[in-house]
């Protein structure tokens, strides 16, 4: 498996998720927002960050930037297109995923290990987890407040694209919605941080189970 | 020869109207510019003397007190002088730190204040070529019942957030308390640790005659002109705070800058000479020292400067301290690189001057040469030598100490833990991003904070701490208090101490028992230093911290780094097993004046300080490391503010246990500030082992237990509290008052 990890001017998780992808073995590397390539990956993530100082609104000039129409055509080419924090952001602005994040419902920057429930356990990002499980995920943002209309929050429930579920919601997300996937099931984006808990000596490792599933969907493709 | 530019004033007005002493300048200084020069300065030149000899640049009243930290020892790679310290940490690799203040600013405009604090000392660190690892912030404020405190600790934090968590250097520690004393003097002291490889080190000196001098970065603007000198005077509340000398930041600027300026010495460290950050006094301190340093001179020229305002001056091209600029020296003849590597990240990177070998600072603006003066006159002030005197109060002060009322202990506790300055913080350090990079090992809210160092079994320890309080009572003792308790943080987690930076934070040193508090501290932390081999590589110094007259209590912050060999071993404040047996270590002795306990109940700090032994100190910290080392025993926890009490709550609320303990002492000592101190909990298994070890320095008290219930017993009572409520307390005190 080879993966891409976007590199937006501003991105500053995209060394974090480079090394939690080569601590599973991934053949990984970072790519620059200004490429316009990535027909060489077999999956593509956008990072955490504030890319482009997230000036105007957050992932509102970096959908514009070069790459993304590369990760248009690696999202319709069916490749696993994760996008994490920003990249979640930059994904929803893209509209390759539904919906908006807009600023935390009690205002501010939230740092906090926060607890999630794996809502669809049968996902290319979650089937390594028990379906009932669990899990601790940091968060790190100041808009992750997911909101879409009556409509798109329905479908989301019906399809079954709701992945992650805060137990406790710390932002006001409709619906505790942490992660959402495509229709497809191909493109994914979360708030949380899962790179944040693969490692051990960092004392928390609920995140390994994301990065696994991802490997087995990619490896039983092949 | 010096021309008079657009419409400024005269060298004769400059003279007769006295504005340089609105910037600062004292006659007998300005009397001899002239003398030096046998001419009068025109404006930009008395501007930029104002910049550089102003306190905040020349350190020209505090460097006979500086002049005397001890700073060398085996590790350090470079003491003070440039932009950091660096301790070598083996491996060929180097930890990088330094801290710096941002107070006059954070009172003005407390969002800007506290942003740029962070974005300048970063800067300090990758000057340096180094990769920022970690930031602390070490706050000040005053009492949170006051209104407009409450509005500067929101701005400083969301400030420190907004820069910090945008620019991704995990903020991963520090501590905050509340004085009056603070009220109209706030502290935003920023403390940043980078790491790098030995051979990427950089200096910022501008060596070699031709080689060029390169401006990178954001443009320049009106932004902070001559804050400098504003960081040089006292507040008076019947004069209007100066909002322009108030910097304004751009963090992703500024991870541009970053990542721009680290890839260049990764790829470029032959060609480049020299880097140095553009901080307090602009373009001009940091083109003149780097020539003062190398002892060469420079010309510029100010056409060449990236402006982003229209019509500006020379002397407001020299003293703006608009953020996110650098200096670059570069080779003659291979500059190319070096700008082509910045433009790819869309950064202004442009030639304006040279290095000369004439010692003069040239500076050429439309045709004219609008300032030409020698460079070493100019970086170095004249030196004053102040007058320090005993405070009066000191004398008066009695040696008895103050004895609690205990007449209701369960509740003295509830109180104490409620107080702002021994409450949680986390519901402000949440705010900070202090995971990302992915090497946070301890977070803020234990002792210290650990790092570890990616690719080997290495962590570096990190803190920031002092009580004035006890400086107030005692400038020196508390001083190596000061350093002593850092240095328990750092222990605590199995770490050594092996650095200080400080930020020395006082009143107006014109005034003798203001100086005298300065130099008694310097004193003290040198003492300490000492003792623990850890030397002081930097620090910064913010003087004229009081308003109408009221100086803040003498406040030198300890900033700390430990090494830890083994992150494996790294240990937490947090019980972790119930059954595990709970020691102390060290003496608890009559200690109360300048204790949180006389704080809450009489509202005043006073009286003789309590003794300090430092070789008790050394022998406490030696058992923890070791019993850490030897895999003893599972928390480590630093005794401070609030004595034992607190230090056995902190370690019950930091995991998910209670306590029954026996101190076999009366109630009051559960509320002394005795130094030397750490409460521990130790494995049954491995209990045995553990007190062969400590021998007498240890006294069991009791153990770490399951469910709800605290039991704390002492020779007249016994005390229960519920966990689960006093944590309530613990946790919320903070939200509440500021929201109340």
């Amino acid at each position: 498996m080879k993966a891409a990890v976007i590199s937006f001017p501003g991105s500053n998780c995209d060394f974090d998720m480079l090394y939690a992808l080569q601590d599973f073995g991934v053949d990984a590397e970072i790519v620059s927002a200004k490429q316009n390539s990535l027909a060489e990956f077999d999956a593509i993530f956008l990072p955490g960050g504030f890319s482009y100082g997230d000036y105007l609104r957050t992932g509102a000039i970096a959908r514009f930037s070069p790459i993304m129409s590369a990760v248009t055509q690696a999202a319709n080419a069916g490749k696993l297109v994760v996008g994490i924090c920003n990249g979640f952001q930059i994904l929803t602005e893209a509209g390759l995923l539904p919906g908006q994040l807009l600023g935390n419902a009690t205002t501010g920057f939230i740092c906090d290990d926060i607890e999630l429930s794996i809502t669809n356990g049968q996902t290319a990002f979650t089937n390594s987890y028990e379906s009932d499980e669990k899990i601790v995920i940091p968060v790190a943002h100041a808009e992750g407040n997911f909101f879409a209309d009556e409509d798109t929050l329905n479908k989301l429930e019906e399809n079954n694209q709701i992945v992650f579920r805060y137990v406790n919601n710390p932002n006001g997300s409709a619906h505790d919605i942490a992660g959402i996937m495509n229709e497809q099931g191909n493109v994914f984006g979360m708030m949380p941080h899962p790179e944040r808990a693969v490692d051990e000596v960092l004392g928390n490792i609920d995140g390994q189970k994301f990065f696994k599933s991802m490997l087995s969907t990619i490896l039983a493709k092949a | 020869m010096a021309t008079v530019t657009n419409n400024e004033l005269s060298p004769e007005q400059v003279r007769d109207s006295n504005i340089y002493k609105q910037w600062g300048l004292t006659e007998i200084e300005y009397n001899l510019i002239v003398k030096e020069l046998k001419r009068l300065p025109n404006f930009t030149e008395t501007g930029i003397f104002s910049g550089m000899w102003s306190e905040h640049v020349s350190y020209k009243k505090s460097k006979p007190i500086l002049r005397k930290f001890w700073s060398k020892n085996e590790r350090v790679l470079q003491g003070p002088g440039e932009g950091a310290g660096i301790l070598d940490i083996g491996d060929g690799q180097a930890v990088v730190f330094k801290a710096e203040s941002h107070n006059h600013p954070s009172f003005v405009e407390p969002y800007e204040g506290a942003a740029t604090g962070v974005g300048g000392i970063l800067r300090d660190i990758f000057s340096m070529g180094a990769q920022p690892i970690a930031v602390l912030d070490s706050l000040r404020f005053g009492e949170l019942n006051d209104t407009h405190t409450k509005h500067i600790v929101d701005g400083v934090i969301a400030g420190i957030a907004g820069y910090g968590n945008a620019i991704g250097i995990p903020t991963v520690g520090g501590e905050i308390s509340f004085d009056h004393v603070y009220a109209g003097n706030p502290l935003v002291n920023v403390m940043a640790v980078g790491l790098m490889d030995q051979s990427a080190m950089q200096v910022g000196q501008a060596h070699g005659v031709g080689n060029s001098i390169i401006y990178v970065g954001a443009k320049t603007g009106r932004d902070g002109i001559n804050g400098a000198s504003f960081a040089s005077a006292e507040f008076s509340t019947d004069q209007e705070s100066d909002r322009s000398a108030v910097q304004v930041g751009d963090p992703f600027l500024e991870k541009l800058v970053m990542d721009a300026t680290l890839k260049a010495v990764r790829e470029y460290s032959d060609i480049i000479v020299g880097i140095q950050d553009m901080g307090a006094a602009g373009l001009l301190s940091s083109s003149s020292e780097m020539a003062a340093k190398a002892g060469m001179g420079i010309t510029l020229n100010l056409d060449m400067v990236p402006q982003r305002e229209t019509n500006m001056t020379p002397y407001e091209l020299m003293l703006s301290e608009s953020q996110e600029r650098m200096v670059l020296v570069v080779k003659r003849g291979e500059e190319q690189a070096i700008i082509d590597l910045f433009q790819e990240s869309d950064l202004d990177a442009v030639i304006i001057g040279e290095v000369t070998d004439n010692g003069r600072y040239i500076l050429n603006f439309k045709n004219n040469t609008v300032a030409d003066v020698p460079i070493d006159f100019l970086t170095h002030a004249p030196k004053q030598n102040l007058i320090m005197t005993e405070p009066k109060r000191l004398s008066k002060f009695t040696k008895t100490q103050y004895q609690p009322d205990m007449s209701d202990v369960k509740n003295t506790i509830i109180s104490l833990v409620a107080q702002a300055t021994i409450a949680s913080k986390a519901s402000l350090f949440r705010h900070f991003d202090s995971m990302v990079r992915t090497d946070t090992v301890i977070k803020s809210g234990g002792d210290a904070s650990l790092v570890r160092v990616r690719g080997t079994q290495k962590a570096l320890a990190m803190t920031t701490d002092v009580n004035a309080r006890y400086l107030y009572l005692n400038p020196k003792v508390g001083a190596q208090m000061a350093v002593a308790e850092a240095a328990r943080n750092i222990t605590a987690t199995g770490a050594t101490p092996i650095g200080i930076t400080d930020g020395l934070n006082f009143g107006s040193p014109d005034n003798p028992e203001v100086y005298y508090e300065l130099d008694q501290s310097v004193a003290g932390i040198n003492d300490m230093a000492k003792k623990l081999n850890t030397p002081i590589i930097s620090g910064n110094v913010s003087l004229y911290n009081e308003t109408d007259g009221q100086a803040i209590y003498p406040t030198p912050m300890i900033g700390m780094v430990g090494l830890l060999d083994d992150v494996s071993k790294a240990t937490t404040i947090a019980f972790k097993h119930a059954t595990d047996s709970i020691y102390v270590i060290g003496e608890t002795t009559d200690s109360f004046n300048g204790s949180e306990i006389q704080k809450l109940q009489t509202g005043e700090i006073e009286g003789q300080l309590f003794e300090f032994d430092s070789d008790q100190e050394l022998a406490s910290q030696a058992l923890v490391r070791d019993a850490i080392a030897n895999d003893f025993i599972a928390s480590a926890h630093d005794l401070s503010e609030g004595g034992l009490i607190v230090g056995l709550l902190e370690s019950s609320f930091a995991g998910h246990l209670s306590f029954n303990v026996n101190t076999n002492q009366a109630d009051k000592y559960l509320f002394a500030e005795t130094p030397s101190r750490f409460v521990v909990s130790v494995p049954e298994e491995k209990a045995n082992l553990f007190e062969e070890l400590a021998g007498k320095q240890a006294t069991k008290i009791g153990s770490v237990t399951d469910g709800d219930n605290i039991v704390v017993n002492t020779t007249t009572q016994t005390v229960t509290l519920s966990r689960r409520e006093v944590k309530k307390v613990y946790q919320e005190s903070i939200s509440w008052q500021l929201e109340g």
